[in-house]
């Protein structure tokens, strides 16, 4: 399809043939005439958001728990700078999103204009790719590429960058259809001999493991069905990454729970004393592998990955495989199937007695407490009691993140939102606006922590306005409590700036912004007021009052090996404060 | 002191660093050297040289020819860093490809008078570098070599007089009848 129109217009139109439904923005003076098409039509919904930040990760949000690119609008400046968070975090964490800046006119650019900034310049670090549109001329052309280019391979953030003159101006639409990038062609399906490598390799295994990530879900539903089809006909035992929650049912025999730093001692030693590890669409982060000389030691490795600079860059691995997980998966078990060799059970059945006593030391387990909410029973009651529901979660970052990842069980994936790369306080909230906007039906709940809540809680009135009924579940500990666990292991217990003084009323600041407020200090009451919280059908702050200096544990202290585990009943005073050696105070 | 082996410490690994030259064919568009640069710096890889110029007007694209140093998991990891920027078309390493052959050309200004002079004129002559620009007390040669050449060139130059020195950095190809 080819017609005239103005640059605002094309934007609204390559929306529409992107197949955008929502977008998430806010409007400025360099972005007004897209606004104006914005209020001349009804195909594009506009969510106005409270903070440019907001846009971004809701557009975030949206995307993660769809599958499809979530989309922010903002304008020139401030508005595009407001925009780098959740740019960088969409980036660590492969979220496909296309954020549209407005721009200054082209001559004054470089002028220092009113609310100018580079912000091709100031995102390129933090984004898949950026464009500057010089002329309406490219404008169809670089909407088109900016969407592909935003979901196809390793999944990422993109922004256009469009000057006001560019917006007014007239000039030819050309559809998508017509559209072909030139240079950029990921590669999805894996050679078959590397794919034969690994499944030989995985035959002979003895002491095997799935170490899965967010690139099953970033590949779609069809990675999930096909990865559990592949566990199932090994038998091999599976952890995940944080990002990668959900690929797996939480509730299967053969999954172990999470593995890294707050993982579960299973996990972690079956990582370690592992011989073969398969590692689907993860990336050997520092969070999951610890001290790297001690990473897996007696281990042949295999590498799937769509992004072939994720392999090895921190592990130098056996066989390398570069492809899409869902293609490659697809292969395996065709192989699989069709192969003779089959790993001796016995040896299999033997490692599975070992992981059964590893998972027999409960590594999870906390002491209850009858007078106070412990922040893990909160997490799991709030599991228990929305169990079966069409539930989403998304948290911010801290403490209470790690808690819900070890206590919340995910059955499918894209139902786990959560900032993992850049660990990014403030996320959980406007990402729960762009959830409930993708499905309005749903149960949304942020887990939330009572000092990241604060830094998005201004999104609170976006939802208002939307109706769009999240539930901010706040651990409130009156601490930052991931930092004063780290001050704990390593600064002797000096809380330097980690107590949240001055907290908010969250009660009364729910009214004030038109939501309900749930105040809940006592275990007794937690099922009610769960319930509560889940039947009102408008946007919630729950004050989930926890005890103050509960530790989140299990815990690979930084510099430590994962058979070096720091376990919740040894982490006496003395065991904490010694706990990270000289070498390991200067990791983060 | 037992050094904890982390992301962090990945330069400390001991394989030995390895000089490569790498040529990156790109789209000819604004911004292309800064998104190669800000990968160089952003991720601490080493930029030893680094040549960029429209090579194919037509279909504007444009060849960069970098040297880098780094052991060879980091080389690795460079060209795919590389690989994967959207405007980049062919990433090859010419270190490993096979024999490549390097050039530069570099301009260097001498002043002197006497003995000096003649002397400097006779080395320019050895190592066949041009005189580009002459005064009753000052040369500019143009001399175009390997890198280790000019290097060389310079640093005989230097007792004679040598002002400045301005370098193009390498330019390189694969010998042999095959393009990239
Ligand atoms: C934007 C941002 N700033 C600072 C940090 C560092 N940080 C990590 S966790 C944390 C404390 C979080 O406290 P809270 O939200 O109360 O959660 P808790 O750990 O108590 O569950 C801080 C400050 C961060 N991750 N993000």
């Amino acid at each position: 399809m080819t017609r005239e129109m103005t640059g605002a217009e094309m934007v609204i139109q390559a929306l529409i043939d992107q197949g955008v439904e929502d977008i998430f923005g806010y409007p400025g003076g360099a972005i007004l005439p897209i606004y104006d098409e914005i209020y001349q039509q009804d195909n594009i919904r506009h969510i106005l958001v409270r903070h440019e930040q907001g846009a971004g990760h809701a557009a975030e949000g949206y995307a993660r728990s769809t599958g499809k690119v979530g989309v922010a609008l903002v304008t020139s400046g401030p508005g595009a700078t407001n925009m780098v968070t959740a740019l960088t975090d969409a980036l660590l964490d492969s979220i496909p999103v296309v954020c549209l800046t407005g721009q200054v006119p082209t001559h004054l650019i470089g002028n220092d204009a009113f609310q100018e900034c580079d912000t091709v310049g100031i995102t390129r670090q933090c984004t898949k790719h950026n464009w500057l549109v010089r002329s309406v001329d490219d404008l169809p052309r670089i909407l088109h590429e900016a969407f592909y280019v935003a979901k196809t391979g390793r999944p990422g953030p993109v922004v256009v960058d469009i000057p006001k003159d560019v917006q007014f101006a007239t000039g030819t639409y050309v559809g998508p259809k017509n559209i072909q990038h030139k240079t950029y062609r990921p590669r999805v399906k894996a050679e078959t001999a590397s794919v034969k490598a690994a499944v030989e390799l995985m035959s002979k295994a003895r002491k095997p493991i799935f170490y899965t990530g967010g690139g099953v879900i970033n590949s779609g539903p069809e990675a999930s069905h096909l990865l559990r089809e592949l566990v199932r006909l090994t038998g091999f035992p599976i952890t995940s990454t944080l990002m990668g929650l959900g690929a797996y049912p939480a509730s299967d025999k053969q999954w172990l729970g999470m593995l890294g730093m707050h993982g579960t001692y299973e996990s972690n030693l079956a990582m370690h004393d592992c011989d073969v590890m398969v590692c689907i669409g993860a990336r050997f982060d520092d969070r999951i592998t610890g001290r790297l000389d001690a990473f897996a030691p007696n281990s042949q490795k295999i590498h799937v990955d769509i992004d072939p600079s994720s392999i090895n860059k921190n592990v130098q691995v056996d066989i390398p495989i570069v492809g899409d997980v869902a293609y490659v998966l697809e292969d395996m078990i065709r192989l699989w199937r069709s192969s003779a060799a089959q790993p001796d059970k016995a040896a299999i059945a033997a490692w599975w007695q070992q992981i059964d006593k590893w998972r027999a030391r409960k590594c999870l387990a906390y002491t209850p407490r009858r007078d106070a909410i412990m922040p893990q029973y909160a997490i799991q009651r709030l599991y228990e009691m929305t169990k079966g529901k069409d539930v989403f979660i998304t948290t911010e970052v801290g403490q209470h993140q790690m808690w819900a990842a070890q206590f919340f069980g995910f059955e499918e994936p894209n139902r786990w939102m959560t900032s993992g790369g850049l660990g990014t306080m403030g996320y959980g909230l406007p990402s729960a606006v762009g959830v409930q906007v993708a499905h309005p039906d749903s149960l949304v709940i942020d887990i939330a922590g009572d000092a990241s809540v604060m830094m998005t809680i201004q999104e609170m009135s976006t939802a208002v306005q939307h109706d769009l009924p999240i539930k901010i579940f706040i651990l409130n500990n009156q601490y930052m409590g991931m930092v004063r666990q780290w001050q704990q292991l390593l600064h002797g217990n000096r809380l330097s700036h980690s107590y949240m003084e001055a907290l908010p009323d969250f009660v009364k600041l729910a009214d004030a912004l038109g939501c309900h407020g749930i105040l809940c200090d006592h275990p007794d009451k937690l099922d009610d007021a769960i319930a509560e919280m889940t039947e009102v059908k408008k946007p919630v702050l729950f004050d989930c009052r926890v005890v103050n200096l509960a530790n989140c544990f299990p815990m690979i202290p930084s510099g430590r090996a994962h058979n070096d585990m720091l376990l919740p009943d040894e982490a006496t005073d003395e065991e904490i404060e010694s706990a990270i050696g000289e070498d390991g105070k200067i990791m983060v | 002191m037992n050094q904890p082996a982390s992301a962090y410490f990945l330069v400390n690994r001991s394989d030995e660093p390895e000089t490569h030259t790498l040529s990156v064919l790109v789209d000819n568009e604004p911004g292309v050297l800064a998104r190669v640069i800000g990968l160089f710096s952003g991720r601490g890889y080493n930029i030893e040289s680094l040549t960029v110029s429209e090579t194919e007007h037509e279909t504007h694209l444009s060849r960069i020819t970098i040297v880098t140093m780094g052991a060879p998991m980091v080389i690795e990891q460079i060209k795919n860093q590389l690989a994967r920027l959207v405007p980049v078309h062919k990433v090859v390493d010419l270190t490993t490809s096979g024999a490549a052959i390097e050039r530069e050309l570099a301009m260097v200004k001498v002043r002197g008078k006497g003995d000096q002079r003649v002397e400097a004129l006779r080395l320019a002559d050895a190592f066949r570098a041009r005189v580009i620009d002459a005064t009753t007390e000052s040369f500019v040669f143009e001399i175009t070599g390997k890198g280790d050449k000019i290097d060389q060139f310079v640093a005989l130059m230097q007792p004679l007089g040598l002002v400045e020195v301005a370098r193009t950095g390498v330019a390189a190809l694969n010998r042999g009848p095959e393009g990239m």
